[in-house]
C-alpha cells in the first residue's frame, strides 16, 4: 500500500516527540498557513509576524491537538486565536517595521497592478469587525460554513449569518465608493 | 461585484503574496527550536514508521533544527539569499525581489487555470524555488527573463490542449526551462528531462491536499534519490489491514463449488464509518464487505423449536446493479436463547495500557464501554481484569459482578504507559480464565487494544497458533479495537478468528452500546461453532458466479467435511448474510466465452440453480452436523435482502470493484433508504448517511 502519511498521523507522532514528523507537518502547511494569516491581517508584514508567532507557539500547542479534529481545522483555530492575541497586543505598543518587513513593503508597493485592488480589499476587510473578518477569511480559504464553524467553535448558523453580514457590509462599501 | 464571494475570493487569491522564503526558513527553524526545547532533552528524534527512512530533505530539516544559534540562522538566511542572487540575470536590479522570475510564471498560471486551483499555485511555487536554489548552475546559464515569452506561449497551448491539472502544468514549465537550457535537445530528450524534474518536484506536490492520489504515481515514474523524502516514504501508514483482492469471478463449468466460513465480525464497518466521519474515504484494504453486511441486525425468519440452532433462508432476485444477473442471498438466523436461563459467565478483560492507549478515543472510551457492559451482567457472573503494557499484571482478581464498586475502581485505576506486550498479557489472561472455569460456565477473554502488539510475538501467524492451542480449553477470545493511527486490523482478525470470537471496532460510545449491550448475548454466547457454507452451482443454469466479500474466509472444497478445520462461530441471535452474484446461462452479462473444444452442453439435469450445504457443531461438540437445501429460481426480495444488497453495493463502491457498471452511490442510497425497515436502533439510517458522506468525498477526490 502506497499512501501519504496523513496529517493526523504526523501530528500524533509530533506530539509524541518526533521532530522529523513535526518538521514535515510544518513544511506541508506553512504556505497555506501564511496565506490564511494574510487574509486575517490584510498585510504582508503583519502576516509574516503572525506566522512567526504561531510557529513559535506551535510546539507547545501540539499537546492540545489530540486528534479531535483534522489538523487543518486545529491549525486554523490556533491561527485565529493567535490573531486575536496579536490584535490585543497591538493596542499596547506601536509596531516598528524593520529589516525584511520594509523590504517587503517596498516590494509589494512595486506590484502596481494589484496594489489598487489590494488596498481596497485590505481597507474593506479592515473595516469589518474582527469576528466577521475571521469568518470571511476562513470561507475565502475554501472552507465550508460547517468547517469554519468548527474552527471558530460557533454554530454553523452563526457563520452563515456572519458571511451574509460581511457581504452586506462589503456591498455597501463598494456602492459608497462607486457613488463617490 | 461584492455580492458574489467568488469574485472576492479570486481577488483575494490574486492579492495573497507568497511567503518570504527567508522568513519561512526562519520561522520553521524557530518552531523546531521550540519543539526541541519542549522535549526536555537533547535526544535526537527517534525514527518511527510514521516518518519513514531519512532522505536528503529530512537531513536538511534535522540540520535546521539543530543549528539554532544566531550564527546558524544568519548562515542559512545568507545561503538562501545567495541562491536567489545567482538566479537573477547578471546586471539585473539587485534590489529586485529574488523570486520575480517565478511570479511571471505564476501569473500566467492564474490566467489559464480555474480559480479553485490558484490557491495551490502559491503553495507549489515557493518550494519550487528551493529546487532552483539548490541547482543554481543549471539556471544561471539561461536568463529567466529571456525564457518567459517562450514559456507563456508554449505552455498555454500545451495546457489548454491537454487540459492538464495545475501540478502538471508546473512540471511542464520546469520541463520547458530544462529544455531551453539544453538548446537543440530533441523532444524525446526533453521528455526525459520532464521525468527528472517532475520527480524532484514530487515531494512538494505531495503537499497538495487536493490531489494526494496523484503524487505517489509521479514518484513511481522515476524515483531519484532526492525524492526519498519523509513525506513520500513508500509505506508510511502504521495501520495494517487484513484483506486480499476481491473474490474473483468463477466459471461454474470449471469450478462449481464455493466454500467459505461465516464471519460475524463487524470491525470493518466501524472502521469505514470512522474514516468517513474523519472526512476521508477508507483505505480499500479496510473494506470487508461481509463485515459491513453483517454489521446490521436483520429480521430473518427464526428457527422453530427443536430445529437446528439457526435457520437458513435463500432468496434469489434481480441484481440491483446489473439487469442480466441475479443475486443469491443466503441468510442464517441464529436462535435467541432465554437470557434468564443462560449459564454463568466468566469474563477476563485483557486491557492494553500501553502508551499509545492514552487518547480520548482509546482508554477512556474503553472504560466507559466496559462500564456499560457491567450493567448487563448478573450477580453470579465473574469478572477479572488483566492489564498488559511492558509487563502483564492482574489488576482485579476474579470478582463477582455484584461487587460493582470494586470492579469500577479497578477499571478507573488503569492508566496508559509503556510498551505493549500482547502475548505476555494473553498468557496471563488464559491462566486467570482457567482458574475461573467451572463446569457449565462460559469463559471468555475480551481483549481491548489499539492493535499495538509491539513486544514479544508480533507475527500474526505465531500469535494465532498460540490462541488456536488455547481455544481447545474452552475459553474463547473476542477482540475489541479502539482508536485509529496504529490499528493492527490483521492481528485483530487473526486473534478473533482463531480464538472462536468476534472482532469489533469501537469508535464511539454508541458503538460500544451496540456491541457490548444490545448484542451482548450474541457476542458472548455461541450457539453454533465452526459454521461452514458450501454452495454447488448447477452449470446448466448458472454460467458464472461471484461471492461478494468473504475474501479472508475462503475454505478449500475438501475442508467443508473436515471437522478439524476451524471456521466462524454463530452467536445467540446473530444473523449472517452471504450474497452471490450469479450469471444465468445465456445471459448477455456473461463475461467468459464458452470453450470451443470442451463439451458444449451440460445435461439439463435440474432447474435448481444450485445446492446449499451448511455444517456446524453444537457448542462443545467435535462432530459437525449437516443442513442442506436446494437453491431455486426467481423470488422477490424482501426489505432485509434489499438492504443487504444495498450495503453489498456500497462496500463494492468503496473498494472500487469493477462489477457495478454505472450503478453508483446515488443508487445505493435510494435502495438502502427505501429498505430501512423498522430500524429500532437507527443503524440503517446511519448507513444511509455514511453513503451520502462517501458520495460527497468520492466527488471531491
Amino acid at each position: 500500500m502506497r499512501m501519504m502519511t496523513s496529517d493526523e498521523d504526523l501530528a500524533d507522532a509530533a506530539a509524541a516527540g518526533d521532530g522529523a514528523a513535526f518538521a514535515s507537518l510544518l513544511d506541508r502547511h506553512y504556505d497555506r498557513l501564511f496565506a490564511f494569516c494574510f487574509r486575517l491581517t490584510g498585510s504582508r508584514t503583519e502576516a509574516e509576524d503572525l506566522t512567526q508567532d504561531i510557529c513559535a507557539a506551535l510546539p507547545a500547542k501540539l499537546a492540545s491537538y489530540g486528534r479531535r479534529a483534522k489538523v487543518t481545522t486545529w491549525l486554523y483555530r490556533v491561527a485565529v486565536n493567535a490573531a486575536h492575541d496579536r490584535r490585543r497586543k497591538r493596542a499596547t505598543y506601536a509596531k516598528a517595521t524593520t529589516g525584511w518587513g520594509d523590504w517587503e513593503v517596498n516590494r509589494t508597493a512595486a506590484m502596481a497592478d494589484t496594489t489598487d485592488k489590494l488596498d481596497w480589499l485590505t481597507a474593506a476587510m479592515n473595516a469589518l469587525s474582527d469576528d466577521l473578518r475571521d469568518t470571511l477569511a476562513l470561507v475565502l480559504d475554501d472552507m465550508t460554513h460547517a468547517q469554519a464553524a468548527e474552527v471558530l467553535q460557533v454554530p454553523e448558523g452563526t457563520v452563515s449569518w456572519r458571511i451574509s453580514e460581511a457581504k452586506k457590509a462589503l456591498r455597501a462599501m463598494k456602492e459608497q465608493e462607486d457613488i463617490v | 461585484m461584492t455580492d458574489d464571494l467568488n469574485d472576492l475570493k479570486a481577488m483575494m487569491d490574486a492579492a495573497t503574496p507568497r511567503p518570504d522564503l527567508a522568513r519561512r526558513a526562519e520561522n520553521i527553524a524557530l518552531a523546531q527550536k521550540n519543539f526541541a526545547d519542549l522535549q526536555g532533552s537533547a535526544q535526537a528524534a527517534r525514527p518511527t514508521a510514521v516518518t519513514g527512512p531519512k532522505g536528503l530533505w529530512t537531513g536538511v530539516k534535522t540540520m535546521l533544527s539543530t543549528i539554532t544559534t544566531k550564527g546558524g540562522l544568519t548562515a542559512t538566511t545568507a545561503l538562501v539569499a545567495c541562491g536567489f542572487l545567482i538566479m537573477t540575470p547578471q546586471g539585473q536590479d539587485l534590489l529586485r525581489p529574488p523570486s520575480s522570475p517565478q511570479i511571471t510564471v505564476t501569473e500566467f498560471n492564474r490566467a489559464i487555470v480555474p480559480p479553485e486551483a490558484v490557491s495551490g499555485s502559491a503553495t507549489v511555487a515557493a518550494p519550487r524555488e528551493d529546487t532552483f536554489a539548490s541547482q543554481p548552475q543549471d539556471i544561471a546559464t539561461a536568463p529567466a527573463v529571456d525564457l518567459t515569452p517562450n514559456l507563456n506561449t508554449a505552455d498555454r497551448s500545451r495546457v489548454t490542449a491537454k487540459s492538464l491539472p495545475q501540478v502538471t502544468a508546473d512540471a511542464d514549465i520546469l520541463q520547458q526551462q530544462a529544455a531551453e537550457i539544453a538548446e537543440g535537445m530533441t523532444q524525446g530528450q526533453a521528455m526525459a528531462a520532464t521525468t527528472m524534474q517532475t520527480s524532484r518536484v514530487a515531494p512538494t506536490l505531495n503537499d497538495e491536499q487536493a490531489m494526494p492520489r496523484l503524487a505517489p504515481e509521479r514518484v513511481v515514474v522515476a524515483p531519484p534519490p532526492q525524492a526519498d523524502d519523509a513525506m513520500v516514504s513508500p509505506a508510511p501508514s502504521t495501520e495494517s489491514f487484513a484483506n486480499i483482492a476481491a473474490s474473483p469471478l468463477k466459471i461454474t463449468a470449471e469450478e462449481p463449488v464455493s466454500t467459505f466460513s461465516i464471519d460475524v465480525d463487524t470491525a470493518s464497518y466501524a472502521l469505514v464509518r470512522s474514516s468517513l466521519s474523519r472526512g476521508e474515504l477508507p483505505p480499500r484494504e479496510a473494506v470487508r464487505i461481509e463485515e459491513m453486511i453483517n454489521y446490521f441486525p436483520y429480521d430473518y425468519p427464526t428457527p422453530d423449536a427443536g430445529e437446528a440452532p439457526f435457520r437458513p433462508t435463500v432468496t434469489t432476485f434481480q441484481t440491483p446493479w446489473n439487469a442480466n444477473t441475479q443475486l443469491v442471498h443466503i441468510a442464517l438466523q441464529g436462535r435467541s436463547p432465554e437470557m434468564t436461563a443462560r449459564p454463568p459467565l466468566n469474563l477476563v478483560f485483557l486491557i492494553d495500557t500501553s502508551g499509545s492507549m492514552d487518547d480520548p478515543a482509546k482508554l477512556p472510551l474503553l472504560k466507559q464501554s466496559f462500564r456499560l457492559m457491567l450493567d448487563q451482567l448478573r450477580p453470579q457472573d465473574q469478572v477479572a481484569i488483566v492489564e498488559y503494557a511492558g509487563s502483564a499484571g492482574q489488576v482485579l482478581a476474579p470478582t463477582n459482578a455484584s461487587e460493582r464498586t470494586t470492579i469500577l475502581q479497578a477499571l478507573q485505576s488503569l492508566g496508559a504507559g509503556g510498551a505493549t506486550n500482547g502475548q505476555g498479557g494473553l498468557e496471563q489472561a488464559y491462566a486467570v480464565a482457567d482458574t475461573m472455569a467451572e463446569a457449565g460456565e462460559v469463559s471468555r477473554i475480551i481483549l481491548a487494544t489499539d492493535g499495538d502488539f509491539n513486544v514479544g510475538i508480533d507475527n500474526p501467524d505465531a500469535l494465532k497458533d498460540f490462541i488456536a492451542d488455547r481455544r481447545e480449553t474452552g475459553t474463547y477470545l473476542s477482540v475489541l479495537g479502539f482508536g485509529r493511527g496504529n490499528l493492527d486490523d490483521a492481528t485483530m482478525q487473526a486473534l478473533a478468528q482463531n480464538g472462536n470470537g468476534t472482532a469489533a471496532y469501537i469508535d464511539t460510545l454508541s458503538e460500544a452500546q451496540k456491541v457490548l449491550v444490545d448484542q451482548l448475548s450474541g457476542a458472548l454466547f455461541p450457539i453454533a461453532g465452526d459454521v461452514k457454507v458450501q454452495v454447488e452451482f448447477n452449470p446448466a443454469q448458472i454460467a458464472e458466479y461471484r461471492l461478494i466479500g468473504y475474501e479472508t474466509r475462503g475454505l478449500r472444497r475438501e475442508e467443508f467435511n473436515n471437522d478439524a478445520v476451524d471456521a466462524g462461530e454463530l452467536g445467540a441471535g446473530h444473523a449472517v448474510t452471504a450474497i452471490y452474484e450469479v450469471t444465468p446461462v445465456g445471459s448477455p452479462a456473461q463475461l467468459s466465452d464458452p470453450l470451443r473444444y470442451a463439451p458444449s452442453t451440460v445435461a439439463e439435469t435440474s432447474d435448481e440453480l444450485g445446492f446449499l450445504k451448511l455444517r456446524y457443531k453444537a457448542p462443545g461438540e467435535d462432530v459437525s452436523q449437516l443442513l442442506k437445501t436446494p437453491i431455486t429460481g426467481n423470488g422477490a426480495p424482501g426489505t432485509e435482502a434489499n438492504f443487504a444488497a444495498a450495503i453489498a453495493g456500497f462496500g463494492q463502491l468503496l473498494r472500487g470493484d469493477d462489477h457495478l457498471g454505472d450503478w453508483g452511490y446515488a443508487d445505493a442510497i435510494t435502495l438502502a433508504a427505501a429498505n430501512r425497515g423498522e430500524d429500532t436502533f437507527g443503524y440503517r439510517t446511519e448507513a444511509v448517511q455514511l453513503m451520502r458522506l462517501a458520495e460527497s468525498l468520492s466527488r471531491a477526490e
